[in-house]
């Protein structure tokens, strides 16, 4: 009886173990096509290039465009998400009744749980429709269609998580507050915010980091012309929608091709380490703060 | 009367903390041994170190030999597993399994691999009914242990603790959750159970000390300030701590 | 107007701003919903759900990508939940105070973290290639499985650190072993809540359409999968496929396809929902 405990444990473990093989397997997936892409392209083009053109005669490798493309529709996302979210966050933690915040919660995750497929016709077939009554010279594919729609896949992840930093601010303060006659407004904006700040600046990272990695909504809303723009009412590409377009061709694999979805999937992979790192840092910091 | 427990220079540290001071105490077959104390005086902590509950506390260190019948509980060689199937224990908070009132009782021997249905039938009825709890349950074997009263629970719990067959049963304030009938009843019931048990119980209640138990053991600070029969701690204890503790209490 | 008044208006108005927005993402959903139902509905029979899919918009239909989207489900269930739920029960049980368990425990914070896409790119070096698996049913659904991994182990993890103390030492004091304990009385007691954690990993791999894409499932399949080595699509590639064509009947299947979709997604969440409270409610005894 104690030996088969024994092996049940080992088994168990090995599962548990099975997790750094996946990290394993990314890094080893990435630096390797990577590394045989940056022996053909110098690395200096590679960041400092304006134009992504390796599927034309004239080939050119800069990763510029697809960044700013990626950072763009990201930018628009949180810039609705955000207020947004937060107002639902200091909403439902200050002012509606706990009932009530304790039933919503579930239903916003809704947003979240929605396919981003669907989302991306959301983007394509009603909101940019929508928005070209007011904006005449917005294309039919654009970061703003793409990244408004991304903003309300992103609401609950904000919104749920200042929630959090929001409540973990000890009652003490709240009630100094409210004991000297400020309203809740008042006491959510100077007191809760503050104190609460690096619980949200944790979640507008991951948020952003969240809608860097978004694939779906951008390939079907925004288009697959890279340029390196700030302009949100022409067609972009992010970096995600660049792999999916070359995995819809048929490019041979080994061809140089094949291993620029590499060397984009890495520069995606440590965009989205580093914010999540970021974030994590964060985190550790403000938790021990009231501790 | 042999000595059934016996605790030998006991030290009990949670990590840099020490809980349980140079502890030495026997408790003999088939008596019932009250411990006494005010909260945090390491009475529970030492109830468990009987059947090795401590174990699962991060931190925990001993030094020392706790022998069970004479062999050190401790020992590399036995199964912790082994020891708690002798020795039973009852919690402050009933803490009935998820599951029918049959399953609850048999869990011990479930888990041991028992399947055969007219053994386990005879436990669950013999086990009950010395928890003076047949007459109430016999006709609903099957419903959920949970939907029984808090008082009924409990003696459900030492019906599953007595399932087993232990020979030394710990009880950690068994009566402290309940209400004053329930608990009066878990009274009668250890003083019924003695006869085939030896009883450790872990009590805040003076009173309650003084109708069960045989021996009481007075702990302070980590310390075995006093350990001696009921009669003589309640009466003339030896100690001015032990004296203050318990007229304290009796106002 | 004093200073107080103002300040009440300000607060009020806020209170006001905050039901508009809690409500403005949940309306906009409704919108949508609504704006595909109008579009789609009339498109969806017996013939749009069994047809093969074809070049001309009336006669498609969604059959092999739904076949797909079950073969995934299955296969990633299959291969997900037990690792996933193993995995846990060692992180939360086992591997407490060890420094394997610690580097694990970062590891895994990091793969949620990790696009879908980057999986995608996984699956088709890994599992495509060096494994030799093709563009198949398993080869994506392994890579989904990998991507809802950390899901699954989070969701076992809190479910069963939810499990009150007492239930254990109660199993542990009757001389159970601690794999006895976990298996018969923290699984049974944190079910409801893994379960919960493993329907919303499923309903997201349901839902998943880019690293499939990467993985190099097809747009077009003349058939259902009938083995696990078999050439797929999904219905997200389905609805990516139909909606990126200029002709209106693509629009349409489409949004009769996301329909289906949002069916399927919605029951999923709804289920999961409805064991997430039913657990809660038993786990306070």
């Amino acid at each position: 009886m104690k030996i088969p405990e024994k092996f049940i444990v080992a088994l168990l473990a090995l599962c548990a173990g099975l997790t750094i093989l996946v990290t394993a397997g990314v890094l080893y997936t990435l630096a390797s096509e990577a590394i045989r892409f940056f022996s053909e392209v110098s690395i200096v083009d590679f960041f400092t290039d304006t134009q992504w053109t390796p599927l034309f005669t004239e080939k050119h490798f800069g990763i510029l465009p697809l960044l700013s493309g990626t950072l763009l529709t990201s930018f628009i996302a949180i810039f609705f998400a955000l207020p947004i979210g937060l107002t639902i966050a200091i909403y439902l933690n200050e002012y509606a009744p706990r009932s009530f915040a304790f039933r919503i919660k579930p239903v916003l995750e809704i947003l979240a749980a929605v396919p981003t497929v669907v989302y991306g016709y959301f983007a394509l077939t009603v909101v940019t429709p929508f928005l070209q009554g007011f904006i005449p010279s917005l294309s039919g594919f654009n970061a703003l269609g793409a990244g408004f729609v991304m903003g309300i896949m992103i609401i609950p992840l904000i919104s749920s998580m200042s929630q959090d930093a929001l409540y973990a601010v000890p009652k003490a303060m709240r009630e100094a507050s409210y004991g000297l006659g400020a309203t809740r407004f008042q006491t959510a904006f100077s007191v809760l915010l503050p104190a609460a700040s690096s619980g949200i600046i944790v979640s507008v990272i991951l948020a952003i980091s969240r809608a860097v990695g978004e694939t779906m909504i951008v390939a079907i809303a925004a288009g697959m012309q890279p340029s390196l723009t700030a302009n949100p009412l022409v067609p972009v590409q992010t970096i995600t929608t660049y792999i999916v377009q070359i995995s819809m061709g048929d490019v041979p694999h080994g061809s140089l091709e094949y291993r620029t979805i590499f060397a984009a999937g890495i520069s995606l992979f440590v965009l989205t380490f580093a914010l999540n790192n970021i974030s994590f840092w964060f985190k550790k910091k403000y938790q021990q703060k009231y501790e | 009367m042999s000595q059934k427990l016996e605790a030998k220079n006991v030290n009990v540290f949670y990590d840099q903390t020490h809980v349980i001071k140079n502890v030495n105490l026997s408790v003999k077959a088939n008596s019932v041994a009250a411990f006494i104390g005010p909260s945090g005086c390491g009475k529970s902590t030492f109830l468990r170190l009987y059947n090795r509950m401590n174990d699962l506390i991060e931190g925990f260190r001993k030094e020392g030999e706790v022998l069970l019948d004479g062999k050190d509980i401790y020992a590399k060689d036995l199964r912790v597993e082994d020891l708690r199937k002798k020795v039973g224990m009852v919690f402050q908070k009933p803490n009935p399994f998820p599951k029918s009132i049959y399953e609850n009782v048999i869990y011990g021997l479930r888990i041991r691999g028992v399947n055969n249905k007219k053994l386990l039938d005879e436990t669950v009825e013999r086990s009950l009914r010395q928890a003076a709890l047949w007459e109430e349950v016999k006709d609903n074997l099957k419903k959920s242990a949970l939907a029984l009263s808090g008082g009924q629970q409990q003696r459900l719990c030492i019906a599953r603790a007595i399932a087993t067959e232990p020979s030394v049963l710990l009880m950690d304030e068994p009566a402290s959750a309940l209400d004053p009938i329930s608990s009066s009843k878990i009274e009668e019931l250890i003083y019924e159970l003695k006869t085939q048990y030896t009883i450790i119980i872990v009590t805040h209640n003076m009173q309650q000390a003084g109708r069960v138990s045989d021996t009481t053991a007075f702990f302070y600070l980590g310390e075995l300030v006093e350990y001696d029969t009921t009669k003589k701690i309640f009466m003339n204890p030896s100690d001015v701590r032990t004296q203050d503790y318990i007229t304290g209490r009796f106002g | 107007m004093n200073r107080i008044q103002t300040n009440r208006i300000k607060d009020k108005a806020f209170q006001y701003f905050g039901v508009f927005c809690t409500f403005f993402g949940l309306a906009m959903l409704a919108v949508f919903v609504l704006d595909v139902l109008r579009k789609g509905i009339h498109r969806i029979d017996w013939d749009f759900i069994s047809n093969l899919p074809s070049r001309f918009p009336e006669k498609a239909g969604i059959f092999t990508a739904l076949m797909g989207t079950c073969w995934i489900l299955i296969l990633t269930a299959i291969i997900a939940i037990p690792i996933g739920v193993a995995a846990g029960i060692y992180l939360e049980e086992y591997g407490k105070r060890n420094r394997f368990a610690a580097i694990l425990e970062i590891n895994i914070t990091n793969l949620a973290g990790i696009p879908s896409i980057i999986y995608g790119l996984l699956g088709l070096e890994i599992f495509v290639r060096i494994a030799g698996l093709g563009q198949s049913v398993l080869a994506g659904a392994l890579t989904l499985s990998l991507l809802v991994l950390p899901i699954i182990i989070v969701s076992t993890r809190e479910s069963i650190r939810a499990v009150p103390r007492s239930l254990r030492e109660a199993s542990l004091a009757l001389g159970a072993s601690k794999w006895q304990t976990i298996w018969n009385q923290v699984l049974p007691a944190g079910g409801g809540g893994i379960l919960t954690g493993v329907i919303l990993a499923l309903s997201r791999a349901v839902g998943e359409a880019a690293p499939l894409i990467v993985v190099g499932a097809l747009a077009y399949v003349p058939f259902a999968p009938s083995t696990p080595l078999d050439e797929f699509s999904v219905l997200p590639i389905q609805i990516y496929n139909w909606v990126s064509r200029p002709q209106q009947g693509f629009v349409t299947n489409s949004a009769a396809a996301i329909i289906i979709l949002l069916i399927v997604t919605f029951l999923m969440n709804g289920i999961a929902i409805y064991f997430r409270s039913r657990w809660q409610k038993k786990v306070k005894w």
